[in-house]
């Protein structure tokens, strides 16, 4: 499959280029909102809707964007949809949006989303980032349930509030609480390397620019240090 | 590190030490504790102790075995995590927990790290911190067990969690009092202490510098009272965690200097938890957070090899 091919750029988000167990971006809202499979997929769907809509805006108005001001220009665009999302989700959703709190509007800051606008959006036509939103999105969200599958059906017994049978009686609480969370997390990003056998991207396959913390850097000072490493 | 690896030309005396060998010693130290648990909590103690042995060695076999890896179930390190962290738990521990705290400890903590001696931490005592952390109420107790023949009555975990005056010192040497299965019985663990040190298995310097920093301490925060400093290094799960679990190859300094400055360590944070943290016990927090410590004690108290030069 050609690298640059709409599939790859929409495949590569669901397990080879996983925000979260490969590339490990977003790890604050995966390990607040995986207590519950709810939670879980709210969060996936509601970051998965931003994401689309911020890369196609920031696709838009690549051309326009002045570069030494690009961040604050995504976190508005950004903002802007989280503030929709969030407004949406009271209106229908209450339930949900009382269990996710401040981690919706954290949506804002998530670094999956100003990753990609970075990464990609920032460099690729309005279609390729469109679906580059929507592959990195579904592996957010895969990754969340995953994750609240086991911390949700192992750790309290329950999925998406309904108690399973047996599991209710033997469950371990220690799954749903933070250090539970990091261990599920650990032996998830454990289970990805083995199954795509650690051909993850690695350093070198980023260019400086393409790396997830070029936003920040854009100093070139890794490269020098992975060189003599 | 790699600057200077100088080998000596053969014949090279084999030792005779083996790790099957050395586990069961270990075992061997750990019998007198096992049978006085068993003597003091009845029957399920030793029900307890074989679910945690059996859990433990097959989990390492089925891990082995699906991972592809040589079988090393018969080094018996597996037998002896899974007595350790039995001895660990009190009496009436659910059965089911102790087959989650097996496979937490061989899997997660020994397996997933490559196995026997690239663990980090010690299997046995970080899945008893996992189960105290997991298994919060049934870990915490044996307040509802009916009272074990020959114990005049159970008050809790562990002396150290109720206000009552200091205990008889007899009691706490001979076991008569709550814990767990085998921190009970100071006799029988230093039998096994003394067993250990004599046939050259452990040295004395982790178990003398944990304990000794205990007394210290203790006798500081006690005010000067030697008998209730003595009462607290019988307590809890001192013994057991200083003579057995400090102790491990993998996880504690492999120098003398730096076994003294591990076990000062695992005594200060113990104390410093029973003393003022929210916890009656520190023993095993202590032994996990200096076995996490336990590389950079390494570095600092590596041997200087002669003749390499540099500043004395």
């Amino acid at each position: 499959m050609n690298q640059n091919s709409n599939a790859a750029t929409l495949w590569r988000g669901i397990l080879k280029e996983n925000p979260v167990l490969v590339l490990i971006l977003g790890t604050c809202p995966t390990l607040a909102t995986t207590k519950t499979v709810d939670g879980a997929f709210g969060m996936g769907i509601a970051a998965m809707v931003v994401l689309i809509c911020s890369n196609v805006f920031i696709s838009l108005l690549r051309r326009f964007i002045p570069e030494t001001v690009r961040i604050p220009c995504y976190i508005v665009i950004i903002a802007g949809f989280v503030t929709i999302v969030k407004l949406f989700m009271q209106a229908y959703l209450p339930d949900l949006h009382k269990e996710l709190g401040v981690f919706l509007d954290l949506i804002t800051v998530n670094c999956i989303i100003l990753g990609r606008a970075e990464m990609f959006a920032s460099k690729n036509p309005v279609v390729k980032s469109a679906l580059d939103g929507v592959g990195m999105g579904i592996g957010f969200t895969l990754a969340l349930l995953a994750m609240s599958l086991v911390r949700e059906v192992l750790g309290a017994g329950t999925f998406a509030g309904n108690p399973v049978p047996f599991l209710q009686d033997y469950h371990v609480k220690f799954l749903q609480e933070a250090p539970g969370g990091l261990l599920v997390y650990g032996l998830l990003i454990a289970l990805v390397y083995v199954i795509t056998k650690g051909r993850a991207p690695g350093k070198k396959s980023f260019d400086c620019a393409g790396c997830p913390n070029a936003a920040t850097c854009h100093t070139g000072s890794c490269q020098e240090k992975g060189a003599d490493a | 590190m790699s600057k200077l690896h100088k080998i000596a030309v053969s014949p090279h005396i084999h030792s005779g030490q083996s790790t099957s060998g050395i586990m069961r010693d270990v075992l061997i130290a750990l019998l007198p504790a096992t049978v006085a648990g068993v003597v003091l909590f009845g029957a399920r103690a030793a029900l307890v102790l074989a679910v945690c042995v059996a859990a433990c060695v097959g989990f390492e076999a089925l891990f082995n075995w699906i991972a592809k890896k040589d079988q090393t179930v018969g080094d018996l390190s597996a037998a002896v995590t899974g007595l350790l962290l039995g001895l660990n738990l009190p009496v009436n521990i659910p059965l089911w927990q102790c087959v989650i705290g097996s496979l937490f400890a061989i899997v997660v903590v020994k397996c997933l790290f490559g196995g026997i001696g690239c663990n980090l931490v010690n299997p046995a005592i970080t899945a008893r911190v996992f189960m105290l952390v997991a298994f919060d109420t049934t870990m915490s107790g044996v307040a509802n067990y009916p009272t074990p023949a020959g114990v005049d009555a159970i008050a809790g975990a562990t002396p150290l969690a109720d206000k009552a005056p200091v205990r008889p010192l007899l009691d706490l040497l001979f076991g008569k009092h709550g814990g767990c299965i085998g921190e009970v019985c100071a006799l029988a663990l230093l039998a096994g202490g003394v067993y250990l040190v004599a046939r050259r298995v452990i040295t004395w310097q982790v178990p003398v510098t944990f304990v000794g920093t205990v007394f210290v301490f203790s006798l500081l925060m006690e005010g000067f009272d030697p008998v209730a400093a003595t009462a607290a290094i019988l307590s809890g799960g001192l013994l057991i965690g200083a003579i057995f679990m400090a102790t491990d190859y993998v996880t504690s300094p492999p120098t003398p200097w730096g076994k003294v400055v591990f076990g000062i360590g695992c005594g200060a944070i113990t104390c410093l938890i029973r003393y003022f943290g929210s916890l009656p016990e520190g023993v095993s927090y202590a032994i996990l957070f200096m076995n996490i410590l336990n590389p950079y004690i390494g570095k600092w108290t590596k041997h200087k090899v002669f003749g390499t030069g540099g500043a004395h």
